[in-house]
């Protein structure tokens, strides 16, 4: 009973639980090739998405709309050029430099995090401003 | 004997992987510590082996408990000793890969992901053997035989699912994609607990001598939410990715039915003080109470970190760290450390002297001592990156916390010693206990000759 359970649930999630307004942002293959240079050099060991990886370098979700304009995308190119920080100077070449970049822009446009605008329920839960339903429900 | 060659091995892959995760602690406070060695190459191999050590010795235990208690024989000693090897090939393959700074596979499973090929396979041999020799059995199955069960067919499914990052629909929508890795990675986890948890009720049936609390409803009850958060408890991981509230909210609920366990232990404090007082004297009922400790403390640090408004602020930080230790080295370590002073109990070539068993007290409160300074240090470090620091540069931050980053890393040297100092004096003596079998089967082999 609970493996059915299971399947079905999956499936849900599989097919249309996550299909977060913002989730649905495009790859393109620079972006598909970054995507697979993160995996490559490992830098999930370091840094997180979402608050999800390691906590060695700070988190990558918006990293690119940092504080603006270009401003993050300046601070990244500069740490994935020379290091520094902590950050091991990795000697990448330009378009892999530029795969990274365009992978993060992909990243910093499918949701916030942490959170800017949210809610709390008596109850302990969080509506925060990324939630789909919390959107549809015109709960702001 | 294949059951303490998988023992063995995971032994010497903990020592190894303690040695790491040090070496990690010491870079993440210098990064410059051992260049040559970036962190992303000793985080991988300090997760690998520390997970590797958690499913050697529970798959260990149950080759060698299945042949000695619940059934003649094992259904096959080959498909075991095909396991092994595979497995260690396996293991060796990727530590050249991290070694050589061959990545390609997500997080906790960083090595290329063509090499889970022959971790799929050896799995099959795994479950294949534990189903084929139980099948025999004709007699219901105690909680614990169930437990293994689950988390061998859990492992298989989730551990499935944890790829599906290879398939292009998945690794199209980012959300999807998180929301996926960390559905499989929470269930994954499940399922290991399910083979070790499973461990703990067998050892402490036996030392209890009592067969019915594992065929009790308590026990199946216990299991089956145990399995119902398997399967809904993971999505506490991305409270804060982005996704369909009623995921989040129910998440929420799934996890709060644990209550019901953190009570449960409450309750059973007084007879789990006598039980103490009784058995405090076997090494191996030392290392379950141990556990059951953790657990207590482990839980109550979930639930909290489970509830959205806490989560909020602890998520993405030391305390998940700290969460994640407790659990690891706390309930699981701590049981399987148990397990395997069980097994050289049931030998008298094995069975620890008067002075061993003192060496391994004093590793036991060194560990113990070790771990909670090394929890409260990440906790503390946690609680500073997340509540009271949030919105400043990456490197304030991480400068503020620095304190308490030192003390988790002298906590985690002295910890590893401890653990060192239990697993040499368990290594020798299961290696005599190895040699002890090796003299009984060349002797039934001449017997059987005459």
């Amino acid at each position: 009973m609970l493996l059915i359970a299971y399947f079905i649930y999956s499936i849900y999630i599989f097919a249309s639980g996550t299909d977060a307004l913002s989730g649905m942002v495009a790859h393109d293959e620079q972006s598909r090739h970054g995507q697979k240079l993160f995996q490559e050099y490992n830098c999930a060991a370091c840094h997180q998405f979402y608050g999800l990886g390691g906590h060695m370098g700070p988190d990558l979700t918006n990293a690119m709309s940092y504080r603006g304009g270009n401003v993050g995308e300046i601070i990244a190119r500069a740490f994935l050029t020379n290091g520094g920080n902590g950050m091991p100077n990795l000697k990448l070449p330009e378009d892999e430099i530029s795969a990274l970049i365009a992978f993060l822009k992909f990243v910093d446009r499918t949701g916030t995090y942490p959170p800017k605008v949210y809610d709390m329920t008596w109850y302990g839960m969080i509506y925060q401003e990324d939630d789909p339903e919390w959107v549809r429900e015109g709960a702001r | 004997m294949i059951g303490l060659r998988f023992m063995r091995l995971g032994m010497l892959s903990l020592a190894v992987g303690m040695f790491f995760g040090v070496i990690g602690g010491f870079q993440f406070l210098f990064p410059d510590f051992i260049k040559e060695l970036l962190f992303t190459k000793t985080r991988a191999i300090h997760v690998s082996m520390v997970v590797s050590w958690i499913f050697l010795v529970a798959i260990g235990g149950v080759y060698y408990y299945l042949p000695r208690y619940a059934v003649k024989r094992l259904y096959s000693n080959s498909l075991a000793n095909w396991h092994y090897w595979l497995f260690l090939f396996t293991g060796i393959l990727v530590l050249f890969s991290y070694l050589s700074g061959k990545f390609g596979g997500r997080e906790y499973f960083a090595f290329p992901p063509v090499l889970s090929i022959p971790i799929f396979i050896s799995w099959i041999f795994f479950g294949f053997n534990f189903f084929k020799s139980l099948s025999v059995n004709k007699s219901p199955w105690p909680v614990y035989y169930w437990q293994w069960a689950t988390g061998i067919v859990f492992f298989f499914l989730t551990y499935t699912e944890a790829h599906l990052y290879l398939v292009p629909y998945f690794r199209e929508n980012m959300v999807r994609e998180i929301i996926v890795q960390w559905k499989s990675y929470g269930a994954l986890t499940g399922s290991w607990n399910m083979l070790v948890y499973g461990t703990a009720l067998f050892i402490a049936t036996k030392i209890g001598g009592d067969e019915k609390i594992a065929s009790s409803k308590m026990a199946f009850g216990l299991y089956f939410l145990g399995l119902f958060n398997l399967i809904f408890g993971w999505a506490h991981h991305t409270y804060l990715v982005p996704s369909d509230t009623w995921l989040r909210s129910f998440a929420y609920f799934v996890s709060m039915t644990e209550l019901f366990i953190f009570g449960k232990i409450i309750w059973d404090w007084r007879g789990s003080l006598s039980q103490w007082e009784i058995n405090r004297h076997n090494v191996a009922y030392r290392f379950l109470f141990a556990a059951d400790i953790w657990v207590f403390l482990n839980l109550g640090l979930a639930l909290i970190i489970s509830v959205p408004f806490f989560n909020f602020y602890t998520h993405g930080t030391h305390v998940i760290v700290a969460h994640a230790m407790g659990s690891t080295i706390g309930i699981n370590t701590m049981i399987l450390l148990a397990s395997i002073f069980f097994v050289l109990n049931e030998s008298k070539e094995s069975r620890l002297t008067a002075k061993q068993s003192k060496g391994v007290k004093h590793g036991f409160w060194m560990t113990n001592i070790s771990l909670a300074i090394f929890l409260i240090a990440l906790i503390v470090a946690g609680i500073g990156k997340g509540v009271f620091y949030s919105g400043e540069p990456y490197q304030v931050i991480m400068y503020n916390i620095r304190p308490f980053l030192m003390t988790f890393t002298i906590a985690g040297v002295t910890l590893m010693l401890g653990i060192w100092a239990i697993l040499w004096l368990a290594y020798r003596s299961m290696g005599k206990q190895i040699q002890q079998l090796k003299i009984q089967s060349a002797n039934e082999i001449i017997e059987n000759s005459l």
